[in-house]
């Protein structure tokens, strides 16, 4: 039972046309969708329906279940409730009227549709994050940022990252866990200290994790001294891409092309 | 463990994709590659070898150092974002990029953030932080002439500052994108006044520690040139401008929210009453007059959406964590 | 509280545990620790051990059946009385010591319980003094050994005065000087202890009662001298004899 695997790491492994893709494919995909949700005009429906179908076609290719993505991607509501704002301040035509004691707001139309708009577009795009990552291994997400020339050395601190990530989410947890046990109070007495205390507890808890994570840094260093390591970061070269990643890409992105144009001249 | 991302969400700082208007987004990408260049450039020389598993593992920390929080309030928690703390123990260019990876992961990983939003979200939880932090920090540090406890009270008002500053710079950039400045501004920069203390008592406690347990660490930081050792002095014009303007956004959010005292006594009392949820959705009638200033215009209407917001805001957060804690009673193991 | 027949210090009934991806850690466990009676939890990794000692104050909550800990049922409302009841110490002490010193982690329990300073101070004193550690309070966890990190970590639990200790591998990792004075001190302490281990000489000096699990089910449960001379018994689990 590890404590921390992350739920998406489940569906990594299985295979599917969408799986097989090529990194690099996935990651251009990605943005590419995101980028054209971005550049789409508040009320497109049409536009909107037309991504939303294009990535459950992809969703369901992946067999990755589409219930766990619509689920999932509700990370993003608490802004939604920011946005709820914009109905009331664009200016537009008068919808409704909304009394709340003595104020009155007014609602608009654009401001609705402009509110809309950007609830679909933020769920989408959470979606389509989610796709890739449940869709391709973390590492060669990192190769693929790599062929992108992204600097070697964040792409290799990006690396150790994820490597001791778990490791010490783990420690941090059985840390949470062992502070939970002692959390005790006497019957019908208030317990818990003062929150200063409670912020210097915690303060210390991350001092101890920052000292212990310090320290295995050290020790991680000296095995790669053992192992050869000048300091430079080597990695294997990347495959060129197949006909089946270039076809899916140029097909994907002309697409969304095809979408977006669709969307401004019509 | 998923709950702790919506734990996470309680800081209001990622921004997902959908809420930045492309402009803005980009304009802000364009910004943090700037910084992480910079920062690659200053870090990033054969000769610092070391630095690689150093910062990698620091990254992994930072992440994990931000799920051990503690209950505040109403079921919220407090705890940390981590930049102002990374870059005074690693200095300014190393905490960037430590802090870049942390929010480029949380994106990637747990789709906290958006992708197309991550180059704002990267800039203001990784880049001003960690330049805030530690820019604000050295000049205060000369204060205390170098003693290594004056570090650990620099890290408490840098992290409050650090926190005003991510905070201010996600408003403007809501703003920027269409949402009206009463929703944006006092809703996010009164509930980071309390985090930021939240986070400044944390940092504070967690200097002091390593400061007691492992002098040696910080040593050659307290003496303000290269920090654990690692990195070079930081170039001063650059981080002394960002100070400047860090230092005055940050004083005048402290100015226009009456509650902010910075007084942790202050904190506690609210708390202590059970009565937080209450209060803060009275506050802001209070605040709002001195946010008419950036470019309000002062109609009733506007106003009151900032009211609804804010209120909107505190319910949510307070749904969520009463929603999180119910599902951890059901699997704690999860 | 004032009864007159003592209740058990661990009465475990039908307790049984489903993770939430359906595997099943525990199957109807019914275990009583009489008070003061020091009890060694045995089985292979994977068995339930862990699982079984999380329960007992509830940090995981049983899929069905109950525990109470010296007469009072875990449950939401108890958790926190429970808490100081039950001291749980973590087969790594790292996790437990999160504390600058050794004073301010022992004091951790106290202080969340409320209690004045002096209070706070005289159970610190005589929790350190229990284990051997008087005179530590000011050093840091960081900079001892691991038996004495150990030892610490068993007192910080001891000054929340539990009515039964929860330790998971104590013995783990310890040289013999440091593993022969934690058996001395367990054989010491006064409390009931539910102890789980792979050290079958921990379990023949210190335990006089050894409860065997396996598969998330009590395979046996007998006096240790008898389970110890069961060589097929033993070997049927994946133990050694000691």
């Amino acid at each position: 039972m590890s404590l921390t695997s992350s739920t998406l790491e489940r569906y990594v492994d299985r295979i599917s046309p969408v799986h097989a893709l090529d990194a690099r494919v996935k990651v251009l995909m990605t943005l590419g969708y995101i980028l054209t949700l971005a550049f789409l005009p508040n009320g497109e429906w049409a536009a909107l329906a037309g991504l939303a179908g294009l990535l459950w076609w992809g969703v369901w290719q992946a067999r990755i279940g589409l219930g766990l993505v619509l689920r999932r991607a509700f990370v993003a509501l608490p802004f939604a409730l920011v946005a709820v704002s914009l109905v009331f301040a664009r200016p537009g035509a008068p919808l409704f009227d909304l009394t709340i004691g003595p104020w009155q707001l007014t609602a608009s139309d654009a401001g609705l549709i402009a509110f809309i708009s950007v609830v679909i577009k933020s769920w989408l795009s959470v979606q389509a994050a989610l796709m890739l990552i449940a869709t391709t291994q973390v590492v060669d997400v990192f190769l693929a940022l790599r062929a992108f020339r992204l600097p070697t050395v964040l792409v290799a601190v990006m690396a150790f990252a994820y490597r001791y990530l778990f490791v010490l989410i783990d420690e941090a947890s059985r840390m949470l866990r062992a502070r939970e046990c002692r959390s005790a109070a006497h019957h019908g007495r208030r317990g818990g200290g003062s929150i200063g205390w409670r912020a210097a507890v915690v303060g210390q808890m991350v001092g101890t994790l920052f000292l212990r994570s310090y320290e295995r840094s050290e020790r991680i260093y000296v095995a790669m001294l053992s192992r050869g390591y000048r300091g430079e970061v080597r990695t294997l070269d990347t495959q060129p891409l197949d006909s089946r990643d270039r076809g899916t890409l140029i097909g994907v992105l002309a697409t969304l092309a095809l979408i977006i144009y669709a969307a401004l001249v019509w | 463990m998923e709950s702790q991302w919506l734990d996470g969400l309680a800081l209001g700082l990622h921004i997902p994709d959908g809420f930045l208007t492309t402009p803005v987004a980009l304009a802000w990408w364009v910004l943090t590659v700037v910084a992480i260049a910079v920062a690659v450039r200053r870090t990033g020389s054969e000769l610092d070898e070391r630095q690689v598993p150093l910062m990698g593992v620091m990254a992994a920390f930072i992440f994990a150092a931000q799920m051990l929080n503690f209950p505040v309030l109403g079921g919220t928690s407090g705890h940390l974002l981590g930049g102002a703390l990374a870059a005074l123990l690693l200095g300014p260019w190393s905490g960037v990029l430590v802090m870049a990876v942390v929010v480029g992961l949380q994106a990637l990983l747990f789709q906290d953030g958006g992708l197309l939003a991550m180059g704002a979200n990267i800039f203001n939880m990784g880049v001003a932080t960690a330049l805030v932090g530690y820019g604000a920090g050295m000049p205060l540090l000369r204060l205390f002439g170098g003693r290594s406890w004056g570090l650990a009270i620099v890290g408490f008002v840098v992290a409050w500052l650090s926190v005003m500053v991510a905070a201010l710079l996600t408003s403007v950039q809501l703003v920027l994108s269409g949402v009206p400045a009463a929703v944006a501004f006092p809703p996010m920069l009164f509930v980071h006044t309390f985090i930021g203390i939240g986070e400044g008592l944390i940092t504070f406690a967690a200097i002091a520690f390593i400061i007691a347990t492992r002098p040696d660490l910080v040593k050659s930081l307290a003496g303000v040139v290269s920090p654990a050792g690692l990195e070079r002095r930081a170039g001063g014009g650059l981080i002394g401008g960002v100070t400047v303007v860090g230092l005055l956004f940050a004083v005048g959010a402290a100015l226009a929210s009456p509650l902010a005292s910075g007084d942790p006594d202050g904190l506690e009392r609210v708390a202590e009453d059970q009565g937080f949820l209450g209060r803060a959705s009275d506050a802001p009638y209070a605040i709002l007059p001195d946010y008419t200033i950036p470019g309000i215009d002062g109609s009733i209407s506007t106003i009151l959406s900032g009211v609804i917001g804010v209120a909107l805001v505190f319910v949510l957060i307070y749904g969520i964590t009463q929603a999180v804690r119910a599902r951890r009673g059901d699997a704690p193991n999860a | 509280m004032s009864e007159s027949i003592p209740r058990p210090a661990l009465a475990v009934h039908g307790l049984r545990h489903v993770y939430p991806d359906g595997t099943v850690a525990l199957s109807t466990i019914d275990l009583t620790v009489a008070a003061g009676e020091k009890v060694a939890l045995v089985g292979p990794n994977g068995a339930g051990k862990s699982t079984l000692l999380l329960h007992l104050n509830g940090v995981l909550r049983a899929t069905a059946g109950q525990v109470a800990v010296a007469g009072t049922l875990v449950g939401e409302r108890t958790l926190a009385e429970i808490r100081a009841r039950v001291g749980m110490v973590f087969q790594d002490p790292d996790d437990q010591l999160f504390s600058p010193t050794v004073f301010d982690d022992v004091a951790f329990g106290p202080l969340h319980m409320g209690y004045p300073r002096d209070e706070v101070t005289r159970r610190v004193a005589a929790a350190l003094e229990q284990v051997g550690m008087a005179g530590f309070e000011r050093r840091m966890p960081h900079h001892l050994s691991l038996g004495q990190r150990k030892r610490v970590a068993i007192a910080t639990v001891l000054s929340m005065d539990p009515a039964i200790l929860a330790l998971d591998e104590p013995s783990a990792g310890l040289d013999p000087r440091a593993r022969r004075s934690l058996v001395t001190l367990l054989q010491q302490l006064p409390q009931a202890m539910l102890v789980s281990t792979h050290d079958m000489r921990l379990v023949r000096d210190v335990f006089p009662r050894m409860v065997v699990l396996s598969g998330g089910m009590i395979v046996a449960d007998a006096p240790s001298a008898t389970l110890l001379a069961d060589a097929a018994l033993l070997d049927s689990y994946g133990l050694e004899a000691p």
